[in-house]
């Protein structure tokens, strides 16, 4: 397992609120991590940082082989260099069919001349169809997004994901409003992605997070207050202190 | 029978003309109204239809292709332009050039060539000069007339003139990430800085005074208005056809998706990879520049053209004119175009009676404002989809 993604010494202020403060995170490939912490911990502007939305005050966050600084970098650029990010909320473009939210996503070229020329090929279609397929939705492809469940929304987004082929996916509550066994449907999606790529979930849900079975980095006011596996961080004093025990 | 397409798949494997039949629906009725209007012509035909009104069908046609343009920029991109009709004018500005400067060096040469000597072709440019800019008191030809006597470079300059400002303004914008109202309001600002500017008389437009006696064409001055104006109309016709067909390509595919998926959540498209800027700017400038055309059009057979034409509120007109069509569908922009720009004329030309209430007159040429924007509302409270939007329920009642 090499390291991917390396955050060092990350800070970020909102109006004299220190969100991110001295961050330092590693993952690797391929590696599955989850993200836990309390309300205001700083996870999702964790993700936020990587992907480019928000630019951090100071530090570095470190990408690939060449450890380019994504700090520079726009949403699009970093989305191109292979980072792919499911929201919380799950946003899927609900007046388009789920074929086009999957052929959007698609790992072809993004610039508006090879779109526009753009035609899907033997192999994007089969593609669209195992990615459908992959996340339950080969029933629905000619749909409109709208009208799916909310479940099967964050996994059309998840799907997005997957199709643009990432190497790192940050998935911010992949199973809000989901039902048992919608849960446990996502838990082996999010495994099986993770055998050949690295994924970072934040989750709230023990549960869940137990059932991933994976290293856990437990963040709080901004920083990373405790990193290992989930027994592991569970029986830490102060992850009881200012997450568990509540 | 489906009259309308359910644009938002992408199904593989399938032809452009068969995943959109209400294209061919519009190539069709197209085709015939132009015939019907030939058929029935002064110029051409019976004589039913008189060349005003001719010149009146076709300039409508101009109306519909800009509205298009207006469509794809804001009911499918999103981008609320209220500064399209600049464009517009801009088109029409750079071929009224060619029709005056070429028509006027007609009339100079025949006048100067009576003489004894033949005229130098100093003298020539000279009395052209004069005699265009003599109303605001110059007689020297303007530097940005320097290809008004070639055809060609100003046809080029159609379509360069709107589009290279078209891309400037959309490139400091959409960089910025301007967006939503605020957007609008720098479309607002650039149309009215514009229409300002050549309000003044030494920026080598004739300030209010405009282009003018474009309905004459050099090279056709003997033929009569009733045969030209059938002409423009075929033009405004083709371009129609062809804008449209334009149009409906680009946002039927994959395009189109990425598009009308900025419209809903520009910041998720910029997290699948996509450079929204970069599908903005190709938008704004690509419908800039359809606008160039058709206003390019547009006012030969207008006739005249001046700053009043580019003021703000006519891009806001034409915001209205697809609001009430229908967003996020061409023929509804076709629609909305042409009938509220029909029922214009025909209300503010006095051609409707006006309505006797006893206490007080309604005379239209006045309330024709106020019938508009209560119309604008009604259609923006109840009807968000539009005329075209009842199409939708044709379609779902013969399945």
């Amino acid at each position: 397992m090499t390291t991917l993604l390396e955050v060092s010494g990350v800070s970020v202020t909102f109006d004299g609120f220190r969100a991110i403060n001295n961050l330092s995170i590693a993952i690797g490939e391929p590696e599955l991590r989850a993200v836990i912490g309390p309300n205001g911990a700083g996870k999702t502007t964790f993700m936020d940082i990587v992907t480019g939305k928000t630019r951090p005050d100071e530090g570095k966050v470190l990408w690939g082989e060449k450890s380019i600084d994504l700090v520079r970098m726009s949403e699009s650029q970093i989305a191109k260099a292979g980072i792919g990010r499911k929201f919380q909320k799950p946003t899927v473009f609900e007046d388009q069919s789920v074929r086009a939210n999957l052929s959007m996503a698609l790992k072809n070229k993004r610039g508006p001349f090879s779109v526009l020329a753009w035609k899907a090929t033997e192999a994007d279609n089969a593609r669209i169809v195992a990615l459908a397929d992959e996340v339950g939705l080969t029933e629905r492809l000619e749909h409109r997004a709208g009208d799916l469940s909310h479940g099967q929304k964050q996994w059309l987004e998840i799907g997005m994901l997957l199709a643009q082929d990432p190497r790192l996916l940050l998935v911010d509550e992949p199973a809000a409003g989901m039902t048992p066994a919608e849960r446990e449907h996502t838990t082996d999606l999010l495994k099986r992605a993770a055998k050949t790529r690295a994924v970072v979930v934040i989750e709230h849900d023990m549960e869940f997070i137990r059932r991933l079975d994976c290293r856990v980095t437990v963040l709080h006011e901004g920083s990373v207050l405790a990193e290992g596996s989930l027994n592991h961080v569970t029986k830490n004093q102060q992850v009881i202190d200012v997450y568990l025990g509540r | 029978m489906t009259i309308m397409t359910s644009p938002e798949t992408i199904t593989p494997r399938r032809s452009f003309l068969r995943d959109n039949p209400s294209v061919l629906w519009f190539m069709g009725l197209l085709g015939l109204f132009t015939l019907i209007v030939t058929l029935l012509s002064e110029g051409m035909g019976m004589g039913v239809i008189s060349t005003n009104l001719v010149k009146i069908l076709g300039m409508t046609l101009c109306l519909c292709l800009i509205a298009i343009a207006m469509d794809v920029v804001w009911g499918y991109c999103g981008i609320l332009s209220l500064g399209h009709f600049a464009f517009f004018g801009l088109g029409g500005y750079a071929i009224g050039m060619w029709l005056m400067y070429a028509r006027t060096e007609i009339v100079i040469r025949d006048s100067l060539g009576r003489g004894a000597i033949p005229p130098t072709e100093r003298e020539v440019s000279e009395g052209v000069a004069s005699q265009i800019f003599g109303v605001v008191g110059s007689s020297e030809l303007p530097l940005i007339w320097s290809f008004a006597g070639s055809l060609p470079a100003q046809l080029a300059l159609v379509v360069l003139v709107p589009g290279v400002l078209a891309l400037v303004f959309g490139w400091l914008a959409f960089r910025s990430r301007v967006t939503g109202v605020y957007l609008s309001i720098l479309t607002q600002a650039m149309t009215l800085a514009l229409s300002l500017y050549l309000f003044q008389n030494d920026t080598g437009l004739r300030g209010n005074n405009g282009l003018s006696g474009l309905q004459n064409i050099p090279g056709a001055l003997e033929v009569p208005q009733a045969v030209i104006s059938v002409w423009f109309f075929w033009a405004s016709a083709l371009a129609l056809g062809l804008g449209y067909l334009l149009f409906a390509w680009v946002v039927s595919g994959k395009f189109g998706s990425v598009i009308r998926a900025i419209r809903d959540n520009e910041a998720r498209v910029r997290f699948l990879g996509y450079n929204v800027e970069g599908y903005k700017l190709f938008v704004f400038t690509l419908t800039a520049v359809v606008a160039g055309i058709a206003g390019a059009l547009y006012y030969p057979q207008a006739g005249i053209i001046n700053p009043a034409e580019i003021a703000p509120i006519a891009s806001i007109y034409l915001a209205v004119w697809v609001a009430i069509g229908g967003r996020g569908r061409l023929y509804g922009a076709v629609i909305g175009a042409a009938f509220v720009s029909l029922l214009s004329s025909w209300l503010t030309g006095g051609g409707a009676p006006n309505v006797d209430l006893g206490l007080f007159r309604i005379v239209w040429t006045d309330w024709w404002l106020v019938l508009l924007g209560l119309g604008f509302v009604a259609v923006t409270l109840f009807f968000p989809k539009g005329i075209g939007g009842l199409f939708d329920y044709l379609v779902r009642k013969q399945p």
